[in-house]
């Protein structure tokens, strides 16, 4: 009896791990990736914006050097017109790079007929999936992480002053929120390359994601938090109320999430990303920075939230790769 | 050698509404070459998957060597080699680059890789274009790199859908060689084709699908039995009275049917080759006998006979 039953579990169980195979698909799709023209294009562009906008920068911040304990986060957040600051262009220039890498990924599959060729491999689709992310991720994280360094070199170069361990946590934090702001736009774009079977149509449905949120939320924003919470009698806690809501909504974009950790990062001065009332304030040495960790505390749910976005999203495209019927 | 490859119960595919696969009894043995036949749509890459655990049947059992494909697919997928209709490869990579992917998806050591891939690139004749990108290669040349990424697992079963789709006619014949070969060394091949000639040639069983079912199976000759009611249709050609030599060659045993299809010329049905006893029949029956030929049963016969009965039927 025990024994039919040890049999019967063991037959409703998967035989070996859902991993098999897994490093080996990273490996070939981080090999396509890095040699692919497409990835070039980007690179090319990402470095031409580093190079433009932290020299700049140095340039604007050589006449205060010195004076200002934080110089390395100046170099990511300091604006020349007409250029904006680096961090303004890794706003828009992060999605760009994860959409590009993922958008093709499985539809891209199913059109070269490869798919079912590979799945008859002794591999799980597990493996396939989980493998064509973790390889854009890293991709990104690579990228990342070289324009990181070259941006921290030309700074030692260009201004004399090497940073402070300080300021190396703080831009590796913000390194790390940038991969999974990356993350977000990378998973999402995966399940497009799942629904969408023309890479074409994934590709303009993540650039309309995209635009939506970089550009038509805030106004949406705007537009819908005077009609849900209006303002009636002016009272202090119907405007709270509608000032609240509207930050609430505008949090629900990655990109909101993504520039208040960005600025609470890299400009140790800022204390609160939300509303702040003059009580708040009472005993506060207003222009002090705040130590790291505080930093995070203040930002730590927007940097769980990409996170979580990050895998939820991975999580849909999971579930509906799963399901999807191999045969073309 | 009588061990089953393949075998299932009632297996079942529905797409919603749509029966793709309806209660499937197949039987694979070890070392033999087994032919799904049907027309388009008529779920023959259904099974396929199904086989290979790529897809979940709705109903009935599946075992492939043994092994359940839904339960145990790793397993499966380690010792069935599976070439899909149209098999597709990484155009940007070479063909040795390609290989090296599957290699090390079947968990190859890089020695082992090596040494299997130089072997079958060689075997399927590749050998010179194998630092070359799959995007130079024609369409032959991509059919022979599938045999090779097949064989690369060194399988005990190989599945082809549609293996010969394509292929200019000597191609083709190349193709079949190489499932001969295939056949010579033990491995059992399970096929599915259209192109009935092609089948014929190679395939020591058959079966027939429409709609989802296997309809009929067995060796060529079996099914000519059963769908023409003979295998062999001699074509004789003779002087003499037409009424005395029809009823001659009618008496004979084995006989099924005779036509007499003017100027001299018969045409006989028969269970056997008859060719000896029917010379014989004419000659005592009187008549000068001028020719005589066999025609073995060609599976295009059967086939073309089998749905045109099965439509007629459906319509009446």
């Amino acid at each position: 009896m025990t024994l039919k039953l040890k049999e019967a579990q063991r037959q409703r169980a998967r035989e070996g791990s859902p991993w098999t195979g897994l490093w080996v698909v990273v490996a070939k799709e981080m090999a396509d990736h890095l040699t692919s023209v497409r990835m070039r294009i980007l690179e090319v562009l990402i470095v031409l914006t580093a190079a433009g906008t932290v020299y700049a920068a140095i340039r604007n911040l050589q006449n205060t050097v010195g004076q200002d304990p934080f110089l390395l986060m100046k170099l990511f957040t300091t604006a020349q017109e007409p250029l904006p600051a680096f961090v303004g262009f890794l706003g828009f220039l992060i999605p760009l790079i994860a959409i590009a890498l993922a958008f093709d990924s499985v539809n891209g599959e199913f059109s070269r007929r490869t798919i079912s060729r590979v799945l008859a491999q002794p591999i799980y689709r597990d493996a396939l999936l989980m493998g064509k992310f973790l390889a854009g991720l890293f991709t990104l994280a690579l990228v990342l992480t070289v324009i990181w360094l070259l941006i921290i070199g030309a700074g030692i170069v260009g201004m004399g002053v090497p940073p402070s361990g300080e300021e190396v946590a703080r831009s590796l934090w913000f390194l790390l929120a940038s991969v999974f702001y990356g993350g977000i736009w990378l998973a999402l774009a995966m399940v497009f390359s799942i629904v969408f079977r023309q890479p074409a149509t994934a590709a303009l449905a993540c650039i309309a994601v995209w635009l939506f949120f970089t550009v038509f939320w805030e106004i949406l924003v705007g537009m819908a938090a005077p009609m849900l919470r209006p303002v009636q009698f002016g009272s202090v806690e119907e405007i709270l109320a509608q000032a609240q809501l509207e930050l609430a909504l505008s949090r629900l974009s990655p990109n909101t999430l993504y520039s208040e950790v960005m600025l609470a990062l890299l400009q140790p001065t800022v204390r609160s990303v939300g509303l702040v009332l003059p009580i708040q304030l009472h005993g506060a040495v207003l222009g002090t920075p705040l130590p790291l960790h505080q930093s995070l505390l203040l930002i730590w749910p927007q940097l769980t939230g990409l996170i979580a976005a990050t895998i939820l999203l991975f999580a849909v495209g999971y579930v509906l790769f799963q399901r999807r019927e191999i045969r073309a | 050698m009588s061990e089953l490859m393949i075998e299932t119960h009632g297996l079942s595919k529905r797409y919603g509404d749509v029966v793709a696969v309806d209660s499937l009894d197949l039987a694979v043995r070890q070392g033999e070459v087994f032919g799904l036949l049907g027309p388009n749509g008529s779920g023959k890459t259904t099974t396929i998957l199904m086989l290979l655990g790529l897809t979940e049947p709705t109903a009935g059992s599946v075992r492939v060597l043994g092994l359940d494909p839904a339960r145990q697919p790793l397993s499966v997928k380690a010792r069935v080699g599976y070439m899909p209709d149209e098999v597709g490869f990484y155009d940007e990579l070479t063909a040795r680059a390609n290989l090296i992917y599957i290699a090390q998806l079947n968990g190859l050591s890089r020695e082992e890789a090596a040494r299997r891939i130089d072997e079958v690139l060689e075997r399927m004749g590749l050998s010179e274009v194998a630092d070359r990108p799959v995007a130079t290669f024609s369409h032959g040349m991509r059919r022979r790199l599938g045999v090779a990424d097949v064989l690369l697992k060194q399988p005990q079963l190989i599945i082809m859908d549609e293996p010969t789709q394509g292929l200019d006619p000597e191609g083709a014949r190349g193709f079949l060689r190489i499932i001969h070969t295939l056949k010579e060394e033990g491995i059992t091949v399970l096929l599915s084709s259209h192109l009935l000639h092609q089948v014929q040639a190679v395939c020591d069983r058959v079966g027939l699908f429409r709609h989802g079912c296997m309809e009929l199976e067995g060796t060529v000759t079996e099914l000519a039995q059963r769908v023409l009611g003979s295998a062999y249709r001699i074509q004789l050609q003779a002087d003499g009275p037409a009424p005395t030599l029809t009823e001659a060659l009618q008496q004979l045993p084995g006989v099924v049917d005779v036509q007499h299809q003017g100027d001299g010329r018969y045409q006989v049905a028969a269970a056997s080759d008859l060719r000896a006893e029917a010379a014989n029949a004419v000659v005592s029956a009187g008549g000068r006998l001028l020719g005589l030929d066999v025609e073995a049963p060609s599976l295009d016969n059967i086939y073309a006979r089998y749905f045109e009965e099965v439509e007629h039927d459906a319509e009446a």
